[in-house]
Parts: C-alpha cells; sequence; structure tokens
C-alpha cells in the first residue's frame, strides 16, 4: 500500500484544476448525489439528444479521490449513448473491486487504480459514477 | 511538562506500542472518538468473565454475588469520581446516546407537551440533537437554539433571550465541544436556567474524560457520558439525574430487573436506578468502566488537564508556524480537541495522509453537521489529545501536515 498509489499526479491535477465543473444553462437533466458517510456531494448537469450525452457538468464538493474521478468521468461519457456509459460505469466498479477487466480501454481512467488498496475511499472514486448510473435509469425510463 | 511520568503511562497502554502500516509507530489522536484502554481494565473484565461471571441482581449462588457486588461498586466508584450526591441517582446505559435519550424519552413524554420549547445549542453532537427531533416530531415540542458568538462560544444572552418565554421547559447542552474544543460555560448555564426555574441536561461526553466533573457543585438535574472516551470499554455509559426527577419520570425500557411485581396487564416498577436498567445490565462493562475511573483517579484529574491543555497549546503554536492550516474553535478556554483545515486539501485526504505516517485523527462532519454549517465549512479534521500523548507525537503530527501540503500544494 503506498500513498502515491493514491495521490498520483493526474489525480490530484483533476482535483486541482476540474474538467467540466459548472453548470449548463438549460439541461436535459440534474441530478444530486452525495455520501453520507463523508459528505461528499456532487450534482450533474447533462445533455441529451435522444441518443447520446452531448455535454455534461458537474459541481461538488469532497475529496480529491471523489471530485477527480467525477470530472474524470465527465470527459470519457461525452459522446457516448446510455449502453456504453453504463459498460464504462460497471468496468470501472469491476476495477475498484479488483477483478480482472478483459477487452476493455479504460483510459486515464487508469490512474484510479491505486484507490483499491484503499477500501475505504473506493465508494469516493464512486460517487460519480453511481450518481451518473441513477440519471441515466431516470433518462431510461 | 506535567505532573505525571508520560512514559511509564505509556506502558500501561500496549496499543500505544503497535506499529500500523508494518512499520510505522502509531500516533492516536483520536481520543475524542475513542480512547485506549489500560491493562488494569482489560484484565479486571478479562478476571470477571473468566473467574466470576453470574448474573447480577438474581442469583443466590457466590458468582452472582461476587458479580452483583462489583457492579453495584463500580456505581458507588462512578458515583464518587462525579461526585453524585447519591450513587441510586446514577444509572448504567449503553451510553451517552441512550442515556439522553432516555431523558428525551421518559422525562420528555411525562412532562412535556405541545408547544413546549426544549432549548439546546448549534454546537450540539448528533445525540443531543436527533433524540429531541423525535421527541419533537412526536408530540410536538418546539426546538430553539443558543446562538453561537463570533469565537464559536455560547452566546449566554441569548440564552437569557430564550428563557424569557414560559415555554421552556429544559435546557440540554454539552460541556465540552466535541469539535470546536470549547469549554462552556455550565456553571453559569445551570445557574441562569435555575433562575427562571428550568432544569439542565449536560452532556459530558467530552469533558468527563478530561477534567473534574462536580456534579455536586454543577448542581445540574442530568449528566451523560460515555466510558470508551475514558479508558473504558464501549458499551456502557451512564445517566445521572436527580433523584426527585428520577422518581417521577416514567421507565424507559421494560423488561426484567426494574420491576417489583408483574401481573399479565400491569407491573409495578422499582425505585432508581433500577427502575432505568431493564434487561441484564452491560455488567462486565459496568465494572470495566468502575477500574477506568479508579486509573483516572489515581493520575489525578488536574494534573490530566494540565498536561492536555499544554500540549493542545504547543500543538495550536506549531501548526501556526507552517501556516497554511486554518484552525477552528475558540482561543481560550478549550480542551485538548484540536479542529483544522489544510488549504486546498480536503479533511479525508488529510486523514489519508496522517494515516500513512501512523497518525489516527478524524475526518468529516463530527456528528456536528449543524455546526460545520455554521463553521462554513463541509468537514474538518480533528486531532484530540489525552493523557497519554506526548509533545514528539505534536511533532510528528506536525511534519504530516508539512506532507499534505507538498502533496496539495
Amino acid at each position: 500500500m503506498s500513498l502515491d498509489d493514491l495521490y498520483r499526479e493526474v489525480i490530484l491535477d483533476h482535483y486541482k484544476n476540474p474538467k467540466n465543473r459548472g453548470e449548463l444553462e438549460s439541461p436535459d437533466l440534474e441530478f444530486d448525489g452525495h455520501n453520507p458517510l463523508c459528505g461528499d456531494t456532487v450534482t450533474l448537469h447533462l445533455q441529451f439528444d435522444g441518443e447520446k450525452i452531448t455535454d455534461v457538468k458537474f459541481q461538488g464538493d469532497g475529496c480529491s479521490i471523489s471530485q477527480a474521478s467525477i470530472s474524470m468521468m465527465t470527459q470519457q461519457i461525452k459522446g457516448l449513448n446510455p449502453d456504453e456509459i453504463i459498460k464504462l460505469a460497471e468496468n470501472f466498479r469491476s476495477m475498484m473491486k479488483g477483478e480482472e477487466i478483459s477487452d476493455f480501454d479504460m483510459g486515464e481512467l487508469e490512474v484510479l487504480q491505486g484507490v483499491k488498496q484503499f477500501p475505504a475511499r473506493i465508494k469516493c472514486a464512486l460517487l460519480g459514477w453511481d450518481t451518473l448510473k441513477q440519471a441515466l435509469g431516470q433518462i431510461k425510463s | 511538562m506535567s505532573s505525571f511520568d508520560v512514559e511509564a503511562i505509556r506502558n500501561d497502554f500496549p496499543i500505544l506500542s503497535r506499529k500500523i502500516h508494518n512499520n510505522k509507530t502509531l500516533v492516536y489522536l483520536d481520543n475524542a472518538a475513542t480512547t485506549q484502554k489500560p491493562s488494569s481494565v482489560v484484565e479486571l473484565m478479562n478476571e470477571y468473565m473468566y473467574k466470576h461471571n453470574g448474573n447480577v441482581h438474581r442469583g443466590i449462588h457466590q458468582l452472582s454475588e461476587k458479580s452483583t457486588e462489583a457492579f453495584e461498586n463500580a456505581r458507588i466508584k462512578i458515583a464518587e469520581f462525579f461526585n453524585a450526591p447519591q450513587s441510586e441517582e446514577i444509572i448504567f446505559t449503553s451510553g451517552t446516546t441512550e442515556s439522553i435519550n432516555l431523558v428525551a424519552h421518559s422525562w420528555g413524554r411525562k412532562f412535556l407537551t405541545k408547544g413546549d420549547v426544549v432549548v439546546l445549542s448549534e454546537m450540539e453532537h448528533h445525540s443531543n440533537l436527533v433524540p429531541w427531533q423525535l421527541l419533537s416530531k412526536d408530540i410536538g415540542v418546539e426546538l430553539k437554539f443558543i446562538a453561537l458568538n463570533e469565537d464559536s462560544s455560547l452566546n449566554l444572552d441569548s440564552l437569557r433571550e430564550l428563557l424569557k418565554s414560559e415555554n421552556v421547559k429544559i435546557v440540554a447542552v454539552s460541556y465540552a465541544s466535541n469539535v470546536l474544543g470549547n469549554v462552556n460555560p455550565v456553571k453559569e448555564i445551570v445557574e441562569i436556567a435555575h433562575s427562571a426555574g428550568i432544569p439542565v441536561l449536560l452532556d459530558g461526553a467530552q469533558a468527563a474524560p478530561h477534567f473534574k466533573v462536580d456534579l455536586t457543585e454543577l448542581d445540574c438535574d442530568f449528566f451523560a457520558c460515555s466510558a470508551h472516551k475514558m479508558l473504558g470499554p464501549t458499551g456502557v455509559g451512564i445517566l445521572f439525574g436527580k433523584m426527585e426527577l428520577l422518581t417521577e419520570m416514567n421507565p424507559f425500557l421494560g423488561g426484567g430487573e426494574m420491576i417489583l411485581e408483574v401481573g399479565l396487564t400491569e407491573s409495578t416498577y422499582k425505585e432508581p436506578p433500577l427502575k432505568f436498567e431493564a434487561g441484564t445490565p452491560n455488567y462486565i462493562e459496568a465494572i470495566g468502566f468502575g477500574a477506568a475511573v479508579d486509573y483516572l483517579t489515581d493520575l489525578g484529574m488536574d494534573a490530566i488537564h494540565e498536561h492536555e491543555v499544554k500540549l493542545a497549546k504547543y500543538a495550536l503554536a506549531e501548526l501556526e508556524k507552517i501556516g497554511g492550516v486554518e484552525i477552528y474553535g475558540p482561543s481560550e478556554g478549550r480542551s485538548g480537541i484540536i479542529s483544522f483545515n489544510v488549504e486546498g486539501a480536503h479533511s479525508h485526504d488529510v486523514a489519508q495522509i496522517l494515516d500513512g505516517e501512523g497518525i489516527a485523527v478524524r475526518a468529516g462532519h463530527h456528528c456536528a453537521q449543524p455546526l460545520m454549517k455554521w463553521l462554513k465549512v463541509s468537514s474538518t479534521s480533528r486531532a484530540s489529545f489525552y493523557f497519554y500523548n506526548t509533545e514528539s507525537e505534536v511533532d510528528a503530527l506536525v511534519s504530516a501536515i508539512q506532507k499534505v501540503k507538498d502533496i496539495f500544494k
């Protein structure tokens, strides 16, 4: 277990300079998530063209892991349809549980690998993804 | 720096010499959450479980008699430790939370009706908020709050103002804050409330472990604390209540132990304290609590307090020196609790990096979300000291915080 695996440069960079932070003027969907254990919060704004996510912004407050994970997530999901996003979210969850992921490119999200060595922090990394999955559930219904 | 030998004391706490993450010596600064246990407490509990275990207040056999005697002796020791007028005013509960729930339930439902007011403060732990909120939902009492001054101390003028209403029926406040380290002027609060004829409950969870609490002198009506925050085991604590109140209150839980005679549809109850101790009590833990109180008495509460205040002062000065650390709480009159945030770093990241250095602190809202709102922060890190902590542990804390600053610069 090494703190260097947790606090990778890329993660700290996303924390200090988050991507897609802010609000959309008229989002198709706005969804809040929070982690009652540690108080981390996120609000997602999603633009959906009926087929795929065209734009996303987030606001939130929390630790470097939760906020960096959300920042990375917003970069990865633009242009994807809900099924593709759910597949990505499921693979991300598998990565956090330390399961083997075959035939799937996690892209930049790989840098969050180190979080799995810190069980108490896995929920931080998952906050954005769990919130997104709930939001997509609303789109689908 | 203190009138006792800290290094010798540390030998009584085997856990303090264990390693964290293989090679770091534990620096335990989460004492406001729970304290470590000296060998004397653990060994006495073991002895009772190995050699003398028998259910209390029941059997006509040697084991039961031995357990009952030790259990009731623990009650007497604890009453003496807090200088309670009578040991029968000490009720064993599972801890501070249950104690306050007991009062809200048994006193609140007996004496309060819709429109009555319960006065709390904005710095309360959830355990002195939620039981009253439940009561409020159930019977329609109103909750009002003593405001905080800019330096986070309680604004006693606001208490005086609230007490002008005839609807106020009880004041319930913490003796010492679990977040900011304030030691509240409870003697004055009791006097102010009593001059209006209003009883006072003190949440003593963060006071009892750290300095002398004299219930006779304070004259408060209820007082609650937990054993595990003062060297004792988890699962036991006390509620002190003035006998005339305890006598009039309804029982809290019903069952064995608390009854005189039981019929199919009605029962009569024992006198306090047993009236409030339904079922088999945590007697092994209560006996351990007694041993904890013995340990504290031997060290001396004044010496403990002096050591902690010096340690906190040293820590505050050292933290000031490194800069970029925001410290919350009053400048005067604080206990050994320091809540802080490191510029640019979230409290969970601070605690994580400190843990990597073997240092245990708490991060988050500390079960005091309204106070976090008042502070306008989402969370803080909290270092809380006890008499077994040392200046070199403070130095370890400070250099680990420097590491946090390096990572999040």
